[in-house]
């Protein structure tokens, strides 16, 4: 049983306070998943964690069994147990996926024997072209196609927690379904989740167990899946406060507001 | 066999008197040459250049073809030496010092020969080091490939300096209409040497020339080459140039695309470390219509070491309807490693597709985080992120067996970086 606390955490970003006092806990097998507005600051929850340069954690600590993540180098934190699929994942021209995980597998003292046929094997589970694999990371891929990418990667590096950063974005209702069933069975073999989403549907495909609504920068509220029922139908209006008209810029990483 | 035309001792006042008399274009070269010095840092095709800082006085006269054997340089020459090749060639000093051509290519007319060297006309008053070659060089290599003949299998050059030696090595490639061939050159030496190899290219109407070079001078050495060439109607002029070694390298390329739909393409690879300068000028000159030329440079700087890029794409009057394009990208290791990039436009024709763009940058934060959040160690992450930069430069090398080359040197030098050499 692997467990990933986050007690009292605050971060900035550029000097300003992003997030302030969030404490959540996931265990094995559990799907949390945070919801809230654009610039609710869900996506600085998931760089703070993974410990990405720009985002400065001023109080609070995260720690996975027992260790604490934050004394950690992000490639630790991987070490320990962490996976981050990302909302828009880098491009790295000219490195293969094989290549990146065999790096990450041999730094970890692990391996495995036949890493072109465990990919392809993934890949064609979740409908992944296998010809991409021999692409360089995230290269020319659809939005769907990266998403599938990052998932393949959980798949074979195995994490004990997944940090799953909008993980709809991209995918069409078909794709959202496999790939949401390929991590619903990791879930069954003892991952931990947590996803990020601003979009309640979401759960339609990927249950959770606990829903905690993230609004300026603080959760406000924790419920079951009742609530993301619940907040698809109302919005998020209730969380915010006088939520202006129009649209306000979200935080800094948010590639289609760059 | 080589031809000693000189006997000579560095500086060039003793060379002088002992050339031969009877060939006024070498005495006369050799006396200007004298009377110029090295090229003035001032002018602007040296001014990222340290050629002030070149000892002429350190090397050795060269004046007979060696009878040394070559040494293997590195286990990625085993590349080279599973190639099946149209014919082989070894140039020691500036000597060419034996030529093999397979047989059923010889049958078939390609030409592979010593012949002496005419240097073609020069866009510009001749430097210092043309000049030296013109004195100082002995016979060079002429490849000739008849019209319409394809040559599949590439001739391989050795090009090897040994210590403290100064070589003028010459080449020339004429590839009729119709015809295709492919040229592989190697540079290698040892300590302390200067190579000035001068190339010069031919390619006819609707032929193709492939053209690769791979530099690994020990990395006391300078080099300062230069390639010439152009390109008949539809004719076609790859070169690849990748650079690992030399102290001081630099090779100036002039592409001059003569003919109707002529099209020349650039790549270029280059990894400096230590206090290596590795120092490249470009001209693409469009000089018909319809013309394409397309340049890629991609270059690493690591510790104290740096890297001059500077290119020229030149539309000419009669270039309509021409596209160019340029590009130089550079990443940055060390903290105190340079890379000056200057990429520019000349254009006389309107009607024209020109683009071009460098950057100078570290490696890419994004990326290193995206590698870093798989568990990939940091120096292990800039490791595939720098050799993957290579990759779209390598694919575009012409001669493949040399990107496999290039793949081997580039993994040595960050092994290096790492400590695990």
């Amino acid at each position: 049983m692997s467990e990933l606390i986050i007690d009292n955490l605050a971060v900035e970003v550029g000097g300003k306070e992003i997030l302030s006092d969030v404490s959540l806990s996931i265990r094995s097998g559990e799907v949390h998943a945070v919801m809230g507005p654009n610039g609710a600051g869900k996506s600085t929850l998931s760089n703070a964690i993974m410990g990405r340069a720009g985002y400065t954690v001023t109080s609070g600590s995260v720690t996975l069994d027992g260790i604490d993540l934050l004394a950690l180098e992000t490639f630790e934190r991987a070490k320990a147990g962490l996976f981050y699929v990302m909302q828009a994942p880098t491009e790295v021209p000219g490195v293969r996926m094989a290549d990146m995980l065999n790096a990450s597998l041999v730094s970890a003292g692990t391996g495995i024997t036949d890493m072109p046929a465990a990919l392809a094997a993934e890949a064609s589970s979740i409908g992944f072209d296998v010809a991409l694999l021999d692409r360089s990371l995230n290269v020319d891929l659809s939005g769907g196609e990266k998403k599938r990418s990052e998932t393949i990667q959980m798949s074979v590096l195995n994490p004990k927690i997944a940090i799953i950063d909008e993980l709809d974005s991209g995918l069409d209702v078909d794709g959202l379904r496999t790939v949401a069933a390929r991590v619903e069975k990791l879930t069954h073999d003892g991952l931990g989740v947590l996803v990020i989403t601003h979009f309640p549907r979401l759960l339609a495909e990927l249950s959770a167990d606990k829903v905690h609504v993230l609004a300026q920068g603080r959760i406000m509220t924790t419920g079951g899946p009742e609530l993301a029922t619940e907040l698809e139908r109302t919005g998020y209006g209730a969380y915010a406060e006088a939520e202006p008209e129009t649209k306000k810029r979200p935080e800094i990483d948010d590639p289609f507001f760059l | 066999m080589g031809v000693s035309l000189f006997d000579v001792t560095f500086p060039f006042t003793a060379a002088r008197a002992t050339l031969i008399s009877d060939d006024t274009v070498r005495a006369d070269a050799a006396e200007m040459a004298a009377g110029m010095g090295l090229p003035d840092t001032s002018a602007e095709g040296w001014r990222y250049s340290p050629v002030g800082d070149l000892d002429l006085d350190s090397l050795q006269p060269v004046t007979a073809p060696p009878t040394v054997s070559l040494p293997k340089i590195s286990e990625y020459e085993d590349h080279l030496a599973a190639l099946d090749v149209a014919a082989s060639v070894t140039v020691i000093n500036g000597f060419v010092t034996s030529v093999e051509v397979a047989d059923g290519w010889a049958a078939k007319g390609l030409v592979v020969a010593e012949q002496p060297f005419t240097m073609p006309p020069l866009a510009e008053e001749p430097n210092f080091f043309d000049v030296l070659h013109t004195g100082f060089a002995p016979a060079g290599l002429v490849v000739s490939v008849p019209d319409g003949l394809v040559v599949d299998e590439p001739i391989v050059i050795r090009n090897h300096l040994t210590a403290q030696s100064a070589g003028f090595s010459s080449l020339t490639v004429d590839v009729a209409n119709n015809a295709e061939v492919m040229v592989l050159e190697h540079f290698t030496s040892e300590a302390g040497c200067l190579g000035v190899p001068i190339t010069n290219f031919v390619v006819g109407d609707r032929a193709t020339l492939k053209h690769t070079s791979v530099q690994d001078l020990d990395p006391s050495s300078w080099q300062i080459g230069r390639i010439l060439g152009s390109a008949g109607q539809f004719g076609v002029l790859s070169s690849g140039l990748v650079a690992f070694g030399g102290k001081y390298a630099r090779v100036r390329t002039d592409i001059d695309l003569v003919g109707r739909g002529a099209k020349g393409e650039l790549v270029g690879a280059y990894f400096c470390d230590g206090d290596q300068i590795i120092d490249y000028r470009t001209f693409q000159h469009h000089r018909a219509k319809d013309t394409i030329s397309d340049l890629l440079f991609k270059g690493t700087v690591d510790d104290e070491a740096g890297s001059v890029y500077t290119g020229m794409i030149h539309i000419h009057p009669d270039g309509a309807g021409s596209n160019a394009f340029q590009t130089n990208r550079n990443i940055k290791l060390g903290e105190q490693a340079w890379a000056w990039s200057v990429p520019n436009l000349q254009i006389e024709n309107n009607e024209v597709r020109c683009s071009h763009a460098s950057t100078v940058s570290p490696v890419d934060p994004d990326q290193r985080f995206y590698l870093h959040s798989r568990g990939v160690p940091p120096t292990v992450a800039d490791r595939l992120i720098v050799a993957g930069f290579f990759e779209e430069a390598l694919k575009r090398v012409p001669i493949q067996p040399a990107a496999e080359m290039a793949r081997a040197l580039i993994s040595a030098k960050l092994d290096q970086r790492l400590g695990i050499k």
